[in-house]
């Protein structure tokens, strides 16, 4: 902690400092991915984590290979993918609480669909 | 100094709401603190230069991903109700699990840097090498993984339609 005090009239901004702010970020979500039984807080969590990978990347980039662009390309393709992956997820949830009538994970036992009289 | 100050503000505002967001008890309130930290994310990329990155991750994130997440609890919890508290087992189990974790890396962050990067101030990126590093097919280029994610979101567009549609 001593360095990053030191650093702070220094003028950069040390990085792990903002490693640290991603880890905080990360954990965060690990123990709302563990803990909270919603279904929409889960996908909650999974943002927070891919959000904090998201800052390293960045961050990596920025402080060791200034001149390169993999960790900038990298965190802005990560923000695309999780725009699907958020998109698709909540499709299911939907899909859930049509079926099942809460969004709660314990409830989600069986994958098939409860009847099948909705089959053409 | 005056970067300083504006990131470890942005570090509080990000530690406090992301703690926020994991233990509200509502679930509209757990994504307005996820907006949050979404938005000051995206004020962290500005102080590290990358001002791309802070367009896409507000125009995205905070945009698109949010408005989602607002209509899929508004579509499936009622105004105003709270979600019973998980049992007290699980969640100092989650919390001893994060706290071990966040003590484990970050001994190893501290211990272990190599003070070897450098921040070069004024390396401002123009957004034209940005473009032309998008879109070329040379070696550190990305026009293949720029396709790649053009055909995911229309496959996502079509998955996403498939799964919700009313059948």
């Amino acid at each position: 902690m001593g360095s990053i005090l030191e650093n702070f009239t220094s003028g950069i901004i040390p990085m792990e400092a903002y490693i640290f702010v991603s880890f905080i970020m990360f954990f965060s979500g690990i123990y709302g991915f563990l803990s909270r039984k919603s279904l929409l807080m889960v996908l909650i969590s999974i943002e927070l984590i891919l959000n904090s990978a998201d800052i390293n990347f960045a961050v990596f980039n920025r402080y060791l290979y200034p001149e390169h662009f993999e960790g900038f390309f990298f965190a802005m393709f990560t923000i695309a993918i999780s725009a699907c992956e958020t998109a698709v997820a909540i499709a299911i949830v939907i899909n859930i609480y049509r079926n099942l009538n809460n969004v709660e994970v314990d409830s989600l036992d069986e994958l098939k669909e409860p009847e099948a009289s909705d089959e053409k | 100094m005056a970067e300083q100050i504006i990131f470890y503000i942005l570090a509080a505002i990000i530690a406090v709401f992301s703690v926020m967001a994991v233990t509200s008890t509502r679930l509209i309130r757990s994504a307005l603190y996820l907006l949050f930290v979404l938005l000051a994310t995206a004020g962290l990329y500005l102080l590290l230069g990358y001002h791309y990155l802070f367009a896409v991750q507000t125009a995205v994130y905070a945009g698109g991903i949010m408005v989602l997440f607002i209509f899929a609890i508004l579509l499936t919890q009622k105004p105003g109700e709270r979600i019973t508290p998980e049992p007290l087992k699980q969640r100092v189990l989650a919390i001893v699990l994060s706290v071990a974790g966040i003590a484990f890396c970050g001994h190893i962050v501290y211990y272990n840097f190599n003070r070897v990067y450098s921040f070069v101030k004024e390396a401002e990126l123009p957004t034209k090498q940005l473009g032309m590093t998008l879109m070329g097919t040379e070696k550190f280029q990305y026009l293949l993984p720029f396709e790649s994610i053009s055909i995911l979101l229309l496959a996502c567009i079509v998955g996403a339609i498939m799964i919700a549609r009313k059948r």
